[in-house]
């Protein structure tokens, strides 16, 4: 038996809408898990039904082994951090925190004790008789993280609580979370669109779309083996070839685009005659300057260019209204590219990878 | 023993035990818990509130004025038969006595109408006193001044109505105020009988809700954006057009509101006509209480009453209709 | 060229018309109160007397109106402020289809005059009198009880709208929060739910008690052989009596007065308290978020 969350075959429906769409996972103890994915994924749905705001209409789902259905958000050992974080603007900063204790009848004096613990760990000791309304926007998150934390739960989920944060502010919150999460030791469950969040943070993250996992892996198998086109194109830059499956030797697969022929590897067992999206990340192209290679050479014209100090984005017309994107880095002369000129652009066979065609993400 | 009453108790108490009269009363309640509502509010919070709100809905609300209204269609009189229907006590309002004179009861018909006209010209004046007070302070002062203004709306509410209608008796006697000042300055020989003339009525009936005709409008045009008016004036808008054309429209709920108000409190309104009102020119309502409390003939006055809330109900479906606003904008 | 001046003297000109017409019958009777002559006479004055203020106090009648009133709006409070308590946490949970029908019944009382509400009252209960075979002194046919009834009849549907006001800021994720914490669902209507609403169940009870206070057209017929300040009232000043009651008049302005300057500055607190911690999150937020703190 597994310890942790697991999802068995989880289906959410709201009248004819779907949610959630047969979601099956096992999330293990201890383990920092994101949900990944744009607004709309169905992420935050399943987020509540592990809490235990609404039931699946089908599947189970599992927390330390044992079968939550039926069972009410206040009696499972999960703590949910609100995206708007809901604290009791009403109570005093320790009494938001020791929330969870009073609720089970702990003394004062206990409650109390247990809370400025959990201010040292957030940093914010010998503040508990402030009132919610004086502390920033950062303590806030933290007091968030405290009160959740109170009340011992094996499981933290965390509804995108750095979404209201400003960017410096929230790149900070990003260490801090997972460096709470190392101390306590217990799992946690990220929801979160922002997929530089899911890939500091995350030991592993679920990347969903329209109520369908797509993925699971680690931060970097996310990155440098996506499974699927949605994948591809959500996480990180990507620039899609579409064509055709003309040819598979071994790991690798050739496509026919109207750039040519592109070949890249063949993670997912194309067959020949497959319709097919060949990605290359932008910092795999590289300009063509001198030799051209035998193979994996586009040639198109350049519409702009991005002068960002180390490195000069370059954008050069594509198959579809999408762009195709790359950066060479500035090595003090500028390029001698002019936007209108033709260029050829290349890319390593190993550095390319050809998936099944499907929908790519949204921009 | 009114049959009415025992079928309504009935259906009641029948919805109260039907669950508890089947075989398993415990998983009755077992299965109560699992009811979305009980889950969500818990078992102690859901029995409070739809006890609460039950009392209240059907035995204050609906169910007294469903009897009155059934109780108004029996014979009330002393030695008639309470337990048929009749609709004698609605045939005496409109023609009286059979062994009257006139074929209709011209003095209660007569005081139907002058109630209700009366009512409309009362929330017409009202309007019209209190539309540019509430125009100015929503618009034209500040935050500070606009709360003192405010308050000194609301302060002379809190004297009972009673004691305000009194002060105007002591302001339109025949020795009060303007008639001593009148005479004393020689404009007028004698007081003139400003009660008779039910001039002191109609003064303190719009007085005595003002309130209610200020706030509803102030609050509309509170939130009115005030570039909107200088956009209108900037485009060269005469200010009664800007009134007309961007300010009253916009306000319309708070109009809607107030007028419903003012109308349904001064047709029904009881302590206004009793002290300012002349003695031989009665209100409405005035003859209700006497079918009560002198008459005592409670049928005929419960048919009575159920006249003026019909015909306050008509009033205020005429005003959703011509505002065009919903219960909801009318009752806030 | 000074057509705005006009307008502008205009305009200050009918404002002073309309609180003169505001509080001059209320001066006047003021005066009365202190007037010798027994008719509420403003002018002349003949000799400043206080005598009418013991006159009042003396007055048997007005004092056991003033009695039953107050246990009257204190009946009301404790049944009106519940119920429009208990009405508004309901209707954001009634289906959806139901909502506007249950809104317009529950506003109706609002809508309605309020002597019909007595009228209803009266004779609904006095036949659940006869139909139980009530005893004569029984609630059935006690005034203080049915005049009780018949005001929270819509009282509760002001408490109602004070709620539903307050509701609608509320949050209901805190709910949420609470529940996820291990709270129940009867500690989240106490702990989170009930503190929130604090305020407008005090401003509630006070509405609810001063439209009881001053209630006349209910009372009227519910109360039948008991009197209350206002059916006193009215008996009096029907038959046109002596200042005493403009020395009523004179107390309770005196008391409002009191009251609104209170609320007045309790409210200027208020609003200094919220500035004052507004100020302190943005101390807060200078110090430690761009300081960074370690954790």
């Amino acid at each position: 038996m597994s310890s942790g969350v697991d999802l068995e075959h989880v289906t959410i429906r709201f009248g004819d809408f779907t949610a959630v769409d047969d979601a099956n996972l096992a999330i293990r103890k201890g383990e920092f898990f994101s949900f990944l994915g744009p607004s709309g994924c169905g992420k935050t749905t399943i987020l509540r039904a592990v809490s235990g705001f609404n039931e699946p209409t089908e599947g189970t789902i599992r927390i330390n082994g044992s079968d939550m259905r039926g069972i009410g958000p206040n009696k499972r050992p999960t703590a949910l951090i609100f995206q708007n974080l809901a604290l009791f603007p009403l109570m005093s900063v320790a009494d938001n925190i020791a929330f969870g204790l009073e609720v089970e009848g702990i003394k004062y004096v206990e409650r109390r004790r247990r809370a400025e613990e959990l201010l040292d760990l957030i940093a914010l000791s010998g503040q508990g008789d402030k009132m919610v309304s004086e502390l920033s926007g950062g303590q806030k998150q933290r007091v968030a993280i405290a009160r959740a934390l109170a009340v011992e739960p094996e499981v933290l989920l965390l509804d995108e609580p750095l979404s209201a944060l400003d960017l410096k502010l929230r790149q900070h919150m990003r260490s801090e979370l997972r460096n709470i999460q190392q101390r306590v030791g217990i799992t946690f469950i990220y929801i979160t669109h922002d997929q530089g969040e899911a890939l500091t943070m995350s030991d592993r993250i679920a990347v969903m779309s329209a109520g369908v996992i797509e993925q699971v892996g680690d931060g970097s198998t996310i990155y440098n083996e996506p499974e699927t086109a949605f994948v591809a194109s959500f996480v990180g830059e990507n620039n899609p070839f579409y064509g055709k499956v003309v040819k598979v030797d071994g790991d690798y697969a050739q496509i026919q685009n109207k750039f040519g022929l592109l070949r890249g590897r063949n993670t997912q067992g194309l067959n020949e005659g497959d319709a097919a999206i060949l990605f290359v990340r932008p910092e795999a192209l590289s300009l063509v300057e001198g030799d051209v290679p035998a193979e994996n050479v586009v040639e198109s014209t350049i519409l702009s260019e991005e002068f960002e100090g180390p490195s000069i984005h370059i954008h050069m017309e594509g198959e579809t209204e999408k762009r195709i994107s790359f950066a060479v880095s500035n090595e003090g002369k500028g390029t001698h590219l002019k936007v209108g000129d033709t260029a050829k652009i290349c890319f390593e066979v190993d550095r390319a990878i050809v998936l099944p065609e499907g929908d790519l993400a949204d921009e | 023993m009114s049959d009415f009453l025992s079928v309504f108790l009935a259906v009641v108490l029948a919805l109260l035990v039907a669950p508890m009269l089947q075989k398993n009363t415990y998983t009755v309640w077992a299965n109560l818990r699992q009811v979305t509502f009980v889950k969500k509010n818990g078992v102690l919070v859901s029995t409070y509130l739809i006890g609460a709100v039950f009392i209240w809905v059907v035995l204050m609300i609906i169910a007294p004025q469903l009897y009155m209204v059934d109780f108004s269609f029996r014979d009330g009189a002393i030695g008639g038969d309470p337990d048929a229907y009749t609709l004698k006590n609605y045939s005496y309002l409109i023609f009286g006595r059979d062994s009257d004179e006139n074929l209709f009861n011209l003095l209660h018909l007569q005081i139907f109408l002058k109630t209700i006209l009366a009512s409309v010209g009362v929330t017409l004046l009202a309007f019209l006193l209190c539309y540019p007070i509430a125009y100015y302070l929503a618009q034209s002062t500040k935050g500070g001044t606009t709360r003192l203004f405010l308050i000194a709306l609301i302060l002379p509410f809190w004297v009972n109505e009673i004691l305000r209608a009194f002060a105007f008796r002591i302001l339109f006697g025949s020795s009060g105020v303007i008639n001593v000042s009148l005479m004393g300055m020689g404009i007028l020989d004698e007081p003139i009988d400003f009660i008779k003339a039910d001039i002191a009525m109609y003064a303190g009936l719009s007085y005595a809700y003002i309130l209610l005709m200020v706030f509803p409008i102030y609050n509309a045009i509170e939130s009115l954006d005030h570039n909107q008016i200088e956009a209108a004036r900037d485009l060269g808008s005469p200010w009664w057009r800007i009134h007309y054309r961007v300010v009253i429209p916009y306000a319309k709920p708070g109009i809607a509101s107030g007028c419903t108000m003012v109308f349904m409190l001064s047709a029904g309104a009881l302590a206004v006509p009793q002290i300012l009102g002349g003695p031989s020119s009665l209100w409405f309502t005035q003859i209700i209480y006497d079918w009560f409390f002198t008459g005592g003939d409670w049928s005929r006055g419960s048919a009575y009453a159920f006249v003026l809330l019909f015909s306050c109900i008509i009033f205020v479906l005429a005003v959703m209709k011509f505002f065009k606003v919903n219960l909801g904008e009318l009752a806030k | 060229m000074t057509s705005d001046l006009i307008q502008k003297y205009m305009v200050r000109f009918y404002i002073a018309m309309f609180f003169l017409y505001l509080f001059g019958p209320l001066i006047l009777m003021g005066v009365t109160a202190f007037n010798s002559p027994t008719f509420p006479t403003a002018i002349p004055i003949d000799e400043l007397t206080l005598k009418w203020f013991s006159v009042l106090a003396n007055d048997k009648d007005m004092i056991q109106g003033i009695k039953n009133s107050l246990w009257i709006g204190l009946g009301v409070v404790c049944l009106a402020v519940p119920i429009g308590l208990a009405a508004a946490l309901l209707m954001s949970q009634v289906h959806k289809k139901a909502q506007s029908i249950y809104y317009m019944i529950v506003v109706s009382p609002l809508l309605t005059p309020g002597v019909i509400l007595g009228i209803s009252t009266l004779v609904f209960w006095d036949r659940l009198g006869v139909w139980v075979d009530a005893d004569y002194n029984s609630v059935f046919y006690s005034g203080i009880f049915l005049s009780v009834i018949g005001q929270s009849t819509f009282i509760s549907a002001y408490c109602m709208l004070i709620f539903l006001s307050r509701l609608q800021r509320f949050d209901r994720t805190q709910e949420e929060a609470a529940l996820d914490l291990g709270a129940t669902n009867v500690q989240v209507f106490w702990k989170i739910l009930i503190p929130f609403l604090r305020p407008a169940i005090g401003s509630a009870a006070f509405l609810a008690f001063l439209t009881s206070f001053e209630n006349y057209n209910t009372t009227l017929f519910t109360i039948q052989a008991e009197s209350t300040l206002t059916t006193v009232l009215a008996g009096k000043v029907r038959l046109g009596t002596n200042p005493s009651l403009s020395a009523l008049a004179v107390v309770i302005v005196g008391i409002t007065l009191v009251g609104a300057v209170t609320h007045e500055i309790y409210r200027r607190r208020e609003m200094r308290r919220e500035a004052l911690a507004a100020e302190a999150a943005k101390r807060a937020a200078h110090t430690a978020d761009k300081g960074m703190a370690p954790v």
